[in-house]
């Protein structure tokens, strides 16, 4: 029994003192990954896969559409709609947005401009063809569709 | 002496430093999402109006014609098409043809895959297929210069390097300002037939 004793006199406690660091650690971990949200995104979004992706190198000169469904049917109908920035937009509004994001560039740049579409799965390709011939007209042909990584087999 | 006891444990009390470094990391894991920079690659042809308007006939051997309709089923060199991965060696077959087989492409340089949809086909369909063709490029480039199909596409990501840069010039074969070995994909504007 002595033997136990002495056990039981033993401090049980786990030391807690390197958990803020671990959490520190976290917390960077998100902060460096992570960009901050720019705009509220109100089409329907379920980008699809594909298995041969490239990166884009500069993100300074990449300006973003959504195109899909608008979450809020009632207000917006169901039909896929354009957003740019934080509004919908028509197809032939599409040269005016890519010449004020082209502003937005250094003078030299500007020709290097490179949108990414991101475009939902059930939009159709009438809609996307017309924004692909808007940003002809627009001398940005730089064009990226964003998809996801599908698992290769 | 009264103030040595005072002294005897000169300690902050940091048991909450724990909570307040959760509340940033739940701030930042709800206020950021994971940047996804990553997707299919295109450069757009020129502007119409400007481009010359001029007929130039392709012989019929040179153009893989890839068809989608509104009910996203293909159609591939006149043939319908269930499994969309079969496309892939099918591009390949075509380009590195060579003049080989007479209903195939003379060369890589002028052989050219055309990618015709309609304004009905979803946009799933349309990246499903543009993956098949651009990865079967890919593949090419990638076997011509020996490395694998990631490989050269992290090869073409980063241009500034020039070891990157001149094996993506071998794999796309640039002599003299040219290139040997081009991705032509044209992607034809989608026609209006099926609702």
């Amino acid at each position: 029994m002595s033997k136990f004793k002495k056990k039981a006199n033993t401090k049980q406690e786990i030391p807690t003192s390197a958990l803020p660091d671990i959490i520190f650690m976290l917390l960077f971990f998100f902060m460096v990954t992570t960009v901050l949200r720019e705009v509220t995104i109100n089409v329907k979004q379920r980008i699809p896969d594909a298995t041969q992706l490239r990166k884009l190198q500069r993100k300074s000169l990449v300006s973003y559409l959504y195109i899909g469904e608008p979450k809020k049917t009632s207000q917006w109908g169901s039909e896929p709609r354009i957003q740019a920035n934080d509004v919908f937009i028509e197809p032939k509004d599409v040269v005016l947005w890519v010449n004020q994001e082209k502003d937005k560039l250094d003078e030299v740049e500007r020709d290097q401009i490179t949108i990414a579409m991101k475009v939902d799965k059930e939009a159709k390709r009438g809609l996307v063809s017309d924004v692909e011939f808007q940003l002809r007209k627009a001398n940005a042909r730089k064009l990226l569709y964003t998809t996801l990584q599908e698992m290769e087999e | 002496m009264a103030r040595n006891k005072q002294r005897d444990n000169p300690e902050i009390n940091s048991s909450s430093m724990a909570d307040i470094a959760f509340l940033l990391l739940i701030f930042f894991l709800v206020t950021t999402t994971i940047a996804n920079d990553r997707g299919l690659s295109l450069l757009l042809p020129p502007d119409p109006d400007t481009m010359e308007q001029m007929d130039i006939k392709i012989p019929e051997r040179n153009i893989f014609k890839i068809q989608v309709n509104s009910a996203d089923k293909l159609l591939v060199e006149g043939e319908p098409l269930t499994d969309v991965t079969a496309i892939k060696p099918m591009i390949k077959e075509f380009v590195l043809n060579n003049g080989r087989n007479p209903e195939l492409s003379d060369t890589p340089k002028d052989a050219i895959v055309s990618f015709k949809t309609d304004r009905g086909t979803s946009q799933e369909m349309f990246i499903e297929v543009l993956d098949q063709i651009q990865g079967a490029y890919y593949d090419m480039y990638a076997a011509r210069v020996g490395v694998t199909n990631k490989q050269w596409r992290e090869i073409s990501n980063d241009l500034s390097d020039p070891e990157n840069k001149r094996l993506y010039d071998k794999g796309r074969g640039l002599k003299d300002g040219k290139v040997e070995f081009p991705m032509n994909i044209s992607i034809a504007e989608p026609s209006k037939i099926g609702g």
